[in-house]
């Protein structure tokens, strides 16, 4: 398995995770371990298997669309980092 | 009061023999006495109520009291909402006595990856209580809460549970409500009780599981009276011993202290068998591939937009990655590097899919196995707890002391770690005993039967005899 430092910087852009040189070279390191030691996986036969994604059989939990008192807007607005005019405020993404 | 179980102590306040307030102040005393030797709680801000005192994970929200993971990225995060489960503590009137540490978003063995401290184990302040649910399990353990609850992925209530000499429960998928619970993978989460007794984590389960319409994963229907399965009968009750939980690596006093608990039990009237888990070797892998796609996933929310830390940048991205750089330690970030890696076009098949295919195999074992016989006995972890420091550096070494817990949460089947004694150095051994879907009853009569009969759940650390 060869993991660069490219791969891992592909890798940080795509999860939005800033990292360090020192990290950088360290999970270059780490993450090529880990999954070489995950590619044991590989040695079993599962072409007629299908895939566990959910373990308990609880499928399609639905409810009524009714409109119902939810938590204060203000109790979510008073935790944000940045608000202004009830609403969340991010950096501009519209030139 | 120090020697009693949560039970025994609701019975005194019953008859009135103690008050409520009396218990309350005692282990706020312990706490406020013990808590800097060993680092349990994160904070220590009680919600008042009239009843029995009890800790809870700092990943399961409080609302009104600060909830962080243990993470810089949620430090100051005030919930505005009660997690099911803490609603129910509190419609029960439990005391909720603070909030316990953990490592940051529970991931990790030896909560040694919380941003803030490191809890140590009450046994010997040089060894790690396990992980993630450290906090809780070294609380407990030290009695300055006679219990507490914790969350469990692939081992985070178990592994601690064994390490510290406390009870621990990972119910069935789906039993406990996970709404307020921090999501790290959620197709294996769960909330569990961590207690002195296995009656008390039996009262416990019956006070935290019930269906929750918020959880679109809590299983419908009503729950059972857990307590009343422990009636000390367990002939012809069969055990499975699986061959691939006693191998080479795992340390001698561990696999020497389970077989003497298995004889027990047979002498109690339990048969046991010898049995196969063909897959147990890929679980490792498996788990790590699907907890971090899950949590790669789940983390993306902590973007510094609606709640948490925020690093103020000129444009959109740059502010979600140095906020995401500030905010998350060294393993949340490789997670997530893994799990991102594990999804990412052109390597989804190969990896993710793969593993779920692979958790099937898994999944399958258990399945076949429980045919032949009603619960599986296996060591919690193949060693005791190990030394602070010792395996921070390397991720891989640390991943594998979940290897005995990781499949009961890839098959979402319940398991239960109680103390089986002691290692040469003095240091907890820990029994689990895993069941079926929803056996809970019968893994909790078993743990219940043994601990009838054996008093290692009753030790208590010297350093922590005081009261």
């Amino acid at each position: 398995m060869s993991i660069t430092r490219e791969t891992v910087r592909y890798v940080a852009n795509l999860a939005r995770l800033g990292i360090s040189n020192d990290e950088e070279e360290l999970f270059t390191k780490q993450l090529a371990n880990i999954l070489e030691y995950v590619q044991k996986i590989k040695q079993l036969e599962t072409t007629n298997i299908e895939p566990t994604f959910h373990t308990i059989d609880v499928y399609n939990i639905t409810r009524n669309d009714e409109v119902k008192q939810g938590i204060d807007r203000e109790k979510y607005l008073n935790i944000a980092p940045l608000v202004k005019d009830g609403q969340f405020v991010v950096p501009k993404i519209i030139e | 009061m120090i020697d009693k179980s949560a039970k025994e102590l609701i019975e005194e306040i019953d008859k009135k023999s103690i008050n409520a307030k009396e218990v309350i102040n005692f282990y706020k005393q312990r706490i406020d006495k013990h808590n800097s030797l060993i680092n349990a709680f994160i904070n220590t801000t009680i919600i008042d109520g009239d009843g029995v005192p009890i800790g809870i994970k700092d990943n399961i929200c409080t609302e009104g009291v600060e909830t962080t993971c243990a993470s810089k990225i949620l430090k100051g995060f005030i919930p505005p909402y009660d997690a099911t489960v803490v609603k129910l503590l509190k419609e029960a009137d439990f005391t909720i006595m603070g909030k316990t540490n953990l490592d940051e978003f529970a991931m990790g063995s030896s909560t040694e990856n919380s941003s803030f401290f490191i809890t140590k184990n009450p046994w010997n302040l040089d060894y790690v209580p396990g992980g993630s649910s450290g906090g809780s399990a070294a609380a407990v353990a030290a009695r300055l809460v006679p219990w507490a609850l914790g969350s469990d992925t692939g081992g985070s209530i178990r592994q601690p549970a064994a390490f510290c000499g406390v009870t621990g429960l990972k119910p069935t998928y789906g039993l406990v409500s996970r709404f307020g619970l921090v999501a790290f993978g959620s197709s294996l989460d769960q909330i569990g009780p961590i207690t002195i007794t296995a009656y008390d984590a039996a009262l416990l389960l019956e006070i935290i599981a019930s269906y929750d319409k918020n959880d679109s994963t809590s299983i419908p229907g009503n729950r059972r009276k857990y307590t009343q399965a422990l009636n000390g009968d367990i002939k012809g009750l069969k055990i499975g011993i699986p061959k691939e939980y006693f191998i080479e690596g795992i340390e001698k006093d561990v696999k020497e202290r389970v077989l003497e608990a298995i004889e027990l039990l047979k002498s109690l009237g339990a048969t046991v068998e010898n049995i196969s888990l063909p897959h147990t070797e890929y679980a490792v892998p498996v788990y790590y591939l699907v907890a971090t796609a899950e949590a790669s996933s789940n983390l993306s929310r902590f973007d510094g937009v609606q709640y948490g830390l925020r690093i103020e940048k000129e444009n959109l991205i740059a502010m979600y990655k140095e906020t995401r750089r500030a905010g998350f330690g060294s393993e949340v970030k490789r997670r997530i590097m893994l799990g991102t890696y594990a999804l990412s076009s052109g390597y989804y098949d190969a990896y993710y899919l793969k593993a779920q295919k692979v958790r099937s195999l898994i999944k399958q074992d258990f399945l076949e196995s429980f045919k032949k016989v009603d619960v599986i006995i296996t060591p919690t972890s193949p060693t005791v707890a190990f030394k602070i420091g010792e395996k921070v550096d390397d991720p891989l070494s640390m991943y594998l002391s979940d290897i005995f817990t990781i499949s009961v949460n890839l098959a979402g089947i319940p398991a239960i770690s109680i103390p089986c004694g002691f290692d040469k150095n003095n240091l907890p051994v820990g029994l689990q005993i895993i069941g079926p879907a929803l056996s809970e009853e019968i893994i909790l009569k078993v743990a219940d039967i043994y601990q009838r009969n054996t008093n290692w759940h009753r030790m208590i650390p010297k350093t922590f005899l005081d009261g």
